[in-house]
């Protein structure tokens, strides 16, 4: 128990003032410790919050975009130090030279468009990241409900995991070529990784109580996995599927810097050759457009798929 | 009907529609021996009250009768179709209040079982609601539901109310009153409150060491249950071989 001796030292919103209280002692050594005692007493009042109101209209204006709000103001401040003439152009272009350069690319790229490029490399991503996603579900899936898939699967994937998944690119390279193969099975095992530990881990840390209660109420295997094991992982797997997503963002990257000839991390590479500061900017931009995408993704799943939870509103 | 929790098996008629049977059971916790050769019998439709200080082992008593554990002696026999209610609600937070009345039941139009038997304990209104929007009380109600709505042979219930307020508590005997009135499953309900004890048992037993120490059949109508001069004495006598000094209380 904590040492609680002087309560209108510790007690919280009934502590004196320091101004008020020299006071309070002020009078009541003139009442000679009389009843001046009362006056010592602060009273704090709440009342409902007012629904809609001025208040609100308030917090919006503070912040009007939520999170969004600082890019913005520092995109602005970018686009404004490029019409001071403050970005040298061999060092950062401005944001509508970004988009030029985009709207440029778009229309007669050399040696693809921008179109192309994205194309490229989203399926890259995408189809990477649905093989990993889907080899580790299943896999994880199977060695959180029982020892057999345990053994048979955590080893492999624990020694993955060991090992910077980026540094596995020259043996891909020297076994499946410099095509799509190897840059596609990279993100699937950068994706597949996280995506498995993180599920398996959910599915094994669902409340033994509630398990032992759904065996005891005479659910069925079927059952258990459904209706309790799957939906009590799946909090963890969102997790999981966050990390899958990034790290499948993170391997095409690397995927297309080294060794690749069309998508948006070759049109990257290819801007520095040619000293197109303008053009790098608008790959990083993509890049940064598709990880706030894949987070959104899961957001809306967070909300959709956990509605059972109490407390979403806290959520940003 | 029945299914025996031990490797050895029993004589047939042990095995009568609703009735328990232990013999010699131990169960030992490392050097602790909690049940030491424990003898139970219950008839069926029979509601019993298991009473003893924490950590006399009733839970654990309560858990090998339920089949969740399993004994280092003796045996145990039970009706396959068995429900435990337990402490905690134990609700999925991910199922809607008649999904997780429904968890262990086969059969058609799952919901309008569930729909009746959450009308029995008064719920109906929230069959659609999530579990964390309950109250203590009615989650608790709804653990009920899911273990009466198959229609157990035994009910076997762990200090289901040892978590709620008084008030609330109150109308969980009414509610176990009224249920057992429609349910004729025998009943087992573990607790440290001899009025709880009082006010629903056929019979109170007392655990201490390991074993059942005393029997107290319970001949009281419900007036009587609640004051009276029989009620005291049965209570005194409770708290005395519980080790309360009932002048304290």
């Amino acid at each position: 128990m904590a040492t609680n001796t002087d309560p209108l030292i510790t007690v919280g919103p009934l502590v004196i003032p320091r101004r008020r209280r020299s006071r309070v002692t002020a009078a009541s050594a003139d009442a000679a410790g009389g009843s001046g005692r009362a006056v010592g007493v602060e009273l704090e009042m709440f009342s409902a919050r007012p629904a809609g109101g001025r208040a609100s209209v308030l917090r919006r204006l503070r912040s009007p975009l939520g999170i969004y709000t600082t890019p913005l103001v520092l995109l602005v401040a970018w686009q404004a130090a490029g019409w001071a003439g403050m970005l040298p152009a061999a060092v950062a272009a401005s944001p509508i030279q970004v988009v030029n350069a985009g709207v440029h690319l778009w229309r007669v790229g050399e040696p693809s468009t921008l179109g192309q490029d994205l194309e490229v490399s989203l399926t890259r991503a995408g189809i990477g990241f649905l093989l990993g996603a889907s080899i580790g579900g299943v896999a994880a899936t199977f060695a959180g409900l029982g020892r057999v898939g345990e053994q048979l699967f955590n080893g492999p994937v624990q020694i993955l995991n060991t090992v910077p998944f980026l540094a596995l690119l020259p043996v891909m390279i020297m076994w499946f070529g410099i095509g799509q193969g190897s840059k596609v099975i990279l993100i699937a095992i950068g994706a597949g990784v996280p995506f498995y530990l993180n599920l398996f881990a959910a599915i094994r840390n669902v409340d033994q109580r509630l398990i032992e209660m759904a065996r005891v109420a005479g659910a069925g295997r079927w059952r258990l996995i459904w209706r309790v094991l799957l939906p009590g992982s799946l909090p963890g797997a969102l997790v999981g599927l966050r990390f899958a997503l990034a790290y499948s963002v993170l391997g095409l990257v690397v995927a297309e810097q080294i060794n690749a000839n069309s998508g948006i991390g070759f049109m990257i590479a290819q801007a520095q050759d040619y000293d197109r500061v303008d053009e790098m900017f608008l790959g990083l931009a993509i890049y940064a457009v598709l990880g706030l995408t894949c987070d959104q993704i899961v957001r809306v799943l967070e909300r959709v798929c956990l509605s059972w939870r109490p407390a979403q509103s806290v959520r940003a | 009907m029945s299914t025996i929790v031990a490797a050895r098996p029993l004589p047939r008629e042990a095995a009568a529609e609703g009735a328990v049977s232990a013999s010699g059971l131990v169960r030992r916790f490392g050097e602790r021996t909690v049940l030491d050769a424990l003898d139970l019998e219950i008839a069926p439709s029979e509601f019993v009250i298991l009473l003893g200080q924490s950590g006399c082992g009733k839970s654990t008593l309560l858990r090998l009768l339920g089949g969740l554990d399993r004994p280092d002696a003796g045996t145990v026999t039970v009706p396959r179709k068995r429900a435990i209610v337990f402490q905690g609600d134990r609700l999925l937070p991910w199922q809607r209040v008649w999904r997780n009345v429904t968890i262990g039941l086969r059969g058609r139009d799952p919901r309008s079982v569930a729909l009746a038997m959450l009308d029995e304990v008064g719920l109906r209104a929230r069959a659609d609601a999530w579990p964390k929007t309950l109250s203590g009380g009615e989650a608790q109600r709804v653990a009920l539901a899911r273990a009466l709505v198959a229609d157990p042979a035994l009910m076997l219930m762990d200090e289901p109310f040892a978590a709620l307020d008084a008030i609330t508590r109150v109308r969980m005997h009414d509610l176990v009153r009224a249920l057992r009135a429609r349910h004729r499953s025998t009943m087992l309900l573990v607790t440290h409150d001899v009025d709880e004890a009082i006010g629903l048992g056929d019979r109170i037993l007392v655990m201490r060491d390991g074993r059942i120490a005393t029997d107290h059949p319970v001949g009281l109508d419900l007036e009587q249950r609640m004051r009276g001069a029989e009620r005291d004495r049965l209570r005194a006598r409770l708290l005395d071989e519980l080790g309360v000094s009932s002048s304290l209380s």
